[in-house]
């Protein structure tokens, strides 16, 4: 094996970089995206910036990894859900779910019983609810379906996504978002009309 | 036995916003809808309390955070 000629290797290195800057500004693209969901999965400001800077980092030193082409938005999330975990802010523990959920109509229900059918068409639930409402309300909902519903309804990620980020069968996370959502109007329910 | 259609709608009511139907059941929930008021503003509630959720969780990056991540480029351990 012979040394590449020095300009071949020069070209090399040069177009390396290049890769690596496009990757770098594509990420930090994302960064307000990656940014609105690591807000909802921990419980402070502080704590999510620390989060996306951490899974930025890490991202920039493995970029080579990540193969040009596919979901650059769910491979960072990826890190930053595997980074969430690693810091043990996930409380690992069987939620008492079976409490929380109603059946999907249960909100609607009961604003209708409190305010009338013809409620349900304004919007009731703005009127009732502040947003601050919504985001307690939401870090309150067990950690695994506050991940689903942070990240398919909140980040727009599809299921098979969602699946790929949190490594779980797309079967179990198709599952979670929609225990998720009925846990929330549930408590969104006792929020709003105690 | 008779299912009570309300309560199959509601069934369908997150996969039919989800859009993950399959045909027939995306059918049945239209053919449903398309003459029960009870389903339909219940229907339409669920799709506004859903907007109103994505609503209230932006928050835009704090000041500062792009130029930390900007800092971070060029981390690249085998370069």
């Amino acid at each position: 094996m012979s040394e590449p000629e020095p300009a071949t290797e020069a070209r090399r290195i040069a177009a390396r970089e290049r890769d690596r800057a496009r990757f770098e500004e594509e990420a930090l693209a994302l960064a307000d995206q990656v940014y609105r969901v690591a807000r909802r999965l921990v419980g402070s400001r502080e704590e999510a910036e620390d989060l996306v800077q951490e899974t930025y980092a890490r991202a920039f030193r493995s970029w080579s990894s990540f193969t040009p082409g596919t979901n650059l938005r769910a491979w960072l999330l990826r890190i930053l859900t595997n980074l969430n975990v690693d810091r043990g802010r996930r409380v690992q523990r069987t939620p008492p779910t079976q409490t929380l959920e109603e059946t999907d109509y249960y909100l609607a229900n009961k604003v209708a019983s409190a305010a009338g059918e013809e409620a349900l068409e304004q919007d009731v639930v703005v009127e009732r609810l502040s947003q601050d409402a919504v985001v307690k309300v939401l870090s309150e909902l067990p950690p695994q379906f506050r991940e689903a519903v942070v990240l398919v309804d909140i980040g727009d990620f599809t299921y098979q996504d969602a699946a790929q980020i949190l490594d779980v069968p797309i079967g179990t996370v198709m599952s979670r978002p929609h225990r998720g959502r009925r846990a929330l109007k549930r408590k969104l329910t006792e929020e709003a009309l105690p | 036995m008779t299912r009570n259609p309300c309560e199959r709608c509601e069934e369908l009511l997150q996969d039919y916003l989800d859009r993950t139907l399959t045909d027939q059941e995306w059918a049945e929930a239209e053919v449903h809808l398309a003459d029960c008021d009870y389903c339909r503003r219940r229907y339409r509630f669920e799709a506004s309390l859903r907007r109103y959720v994505r609503l209230s969780a932006e928050e835009r990056m704090p000041p500062g955070l792009m130029a930390k991540l900007e800092e971070l480029r060029g981390l690249d351990a085998t370069a």
